[in-house]
């Protein structure tokens, strides 16, 4: 019995541990493959993050940011092509001009700016991309739950 | 009575006489036959507004009044699109945001509690404001615009806000700025995100009650709005005195000491100061004051005046940026070089349509009513 109790509070400690809630916007051509290179090469990283597929990381607009934010992620990482590299050409400088905006936007809601980042990840990076995302959520970990989540829990 | 027949009698819409006068004057039925006011409404008297949710021209509607103030039976049409718009989106319906739809979620993140903004930057040392007193300046979404528009636009949104301080200091005026101040929540209440809107109004009312305010002054007429009127419709009285700037600078202009500001002018009402507030001469008269101004009338102004052409930040489409190059050559027409508005949104809309191809453009410089009477003033 004595173990079963042991073993329960066990349960209830690890629940109340703070699980970050991280969504990666990757782009197709390169961060995509990227996250792929890392899981085929059975790399082992956080699995705290949801990765959502865009054609560019040029298509981020503040707007799909701030839609993650507004639903409780604790912190949003966006990931394209290095320069140069763009399938598109110029979309990832398109995406720099586009975080600024976010950016300010992020910082006038008053969240901390340590949630969003913005980083380039080629198809060739697998381990890059698994040391980047141990490295995000290890800071979001840090930073704790954002104000904006309503998990039950988190409060 | 189910809720589609609810919405249409409390709306008047069952007085309809289908005389259509609704759709010969919608400034979006002008350019887009596929809309119609009188349509919609007699879809909705005949089917019920279950068909309705599902069209996307439901998001289309400016919400700009003239169809109602024309209206010889009184339905209330933009009314029946917000109650219409709240079933709508209960059923997972939304138009077509614009933006990215990033204005749309900063609106509702301000309905989160815990949310504590960092949106009060732009006070410099010079601008007098108080934390806590009788009299607020409501900033509005500014801030926020300061950092979406103001590299497209090569303009200062922001710079509304810091002049409406030094106006309101210069009538000897010390008001406050609420730290934490929400978005008033105007464009949810007509997007029928009803829900969210009273979270925000009684957070807002909460935090003004904490400062000790008795009286407010906008600078955005769609605040105005939504705390004199929309706030006690849908939380309770809050005995609060609200103000648009113009009226302000209207009571006090004995205070006033104008200077020079040469230019030819029209004035854009903005459908929220004018058809919803009725204010039509006070910025009229306080332009009047200024000495080298000349105001050039539209050829529809005052309660005919038409929108901007976009409202809520919603289906911007062809139809709008038609509707504001029509306005824009109408001012070109009464012969003004400048077109003033009281509105931030109406200078970003105005701003937006030139930034288009170069037949779109025709040279007309947009600037806002506090602008003006700020750069006009005798230190």
């Amino acid at each position: 019995m004595a173990v079963k109790t042991e073993q329960a509070k066990k349960k209830k400690k690890s629940k109340k541990e703070f699980v970050p809630n991280i969504v990666v916007f990757a782009c197709n051509w390169c961060s995509y493959a990227g996250a792929d290179n890392a899981g085929t090469n059975r790399l082992q990283h956080s699995p705290h993050f949801r990765v959502i597929r865009t054609m560019c990381s040029g298509r981020v607009a503040p707007g799909f940011v701030l839609k993650a934010l507004k639903l409780g992620a604790d912190g949003v990482l966006v990931s394209g092509c290095h320069f140069g590299d763009c399938h598109y050409i110029f979309g990832n400088y398109k995406q720099v001009e586009q975080f600024e905006v976010t950016k300010g936007l992020v910082k006038t809601l008053g969240l901390d700016m340590k949630r969003i980042r913005l980083e380039w990840v080629s198809a060739a990076e697998g381990p890059r991309w698994a040391e980047l995302i141990n490295e995000f959520v290890q800071q979001i970990t840090e930073l704790g739950p954002s104000p904006l989540n309503h998990k039950p829990g988190h409060k | 009575m189910d809720t589609a027949t609810e919405q249409l009698k409390k709306n008047r819409a069952f007085l309809c006489l289908e005389c259509g006068k609704c759709t010969a004057v919608c400034p979006i039925s002008k350019v887009n036959n596929a809309y119609s006011p009188r349509r919609l409404l007699a879809e909705g008297l005949f089917y019920g507004a279950g068909d309705l949710a599902s069209d996307r021209l439901l998001w289309s509607c400016l919400t700009c009044l003239l169809c109602s103030q024309r209206c010889p039976v009184d339905v209330k049409y933009s009314e029946y699109m917000r109650d219409v718009r709240a079933v709508a989106y209960s059923q997972g319906y939304f138009g077509n945001p614009s933006h990215g739809g990033a204005l749309h979620h900063i609106m509702e993140m301000a309905a989160s509690p815990k949310l504590r903004q960092n949106r009060t930057d732009w006070i410099t040392k010079d601008l007098k404001v108080k934390q806590k007193g009788e009299v607020l300046y409501f900033v509005g979404c500014l801030p926020y615009y300061e950092e979406l528009f103001s590299k497209d636009f090569e303009y200062s949104p922001i710079s509304i806000a810091v002049d409406t301080v030094k106006i309101l200091n210069h009538l000897g005026i010390e008001p406050v700025v609420l730290d934490n101040e929400r978005c008033c929540g105007h464009d949810l209440y007509w997007l029928g995100q009803l829900d969210r809107f009273d979270q925000i109004a009684k957070l807002n009312l909460g935090e003004m009650e904490q400062a000790g305010v008795k009286q407010v002054i906008t600078s955005c007429p769609e605040c105005a709005v939504a705390l004199r009127r929309l706030y006690p419709e849908r939380v309770g009285e809050n005995g609060l005195d609200v103000r648009h700037i113009s009226q302000v600078i209207s009571e006090n202009k004995s205070r006033l000491r104008l200077g020079r500001w040469d230019g030819e002018v029209s004035f854009q009402d903005p459908c929220r100061l004018g058809r919803f507030m009725q204010v039509y001469d006070e910025p009229r008269e306080i332009m009047s004051l200024i000495e080298g101004l000349q105001l050039h009338e539209m050829a529809h102004n005052r309660r005919g005046a038409i929108c901007c052409g976009t409202t809520n930040w919603i289906n911007c489409d062809a139809t709008c940026k038609q509707i504001q190059k029509g306005r824009l050559d109408e001012a070109r027409a009464a012969g003004a070089e400048t077109l003033v508005t009281a509105c931030p949104k109406c200078q970003i809309h105005f701003r937006c349509a030139q930034c288009g191809e170069e037949s779109d453009k025709n040279g007309m410089k947009i600037t806002d009513f506090v602008n003006i009477v700020a750069s006009a003033l005798k230190s």
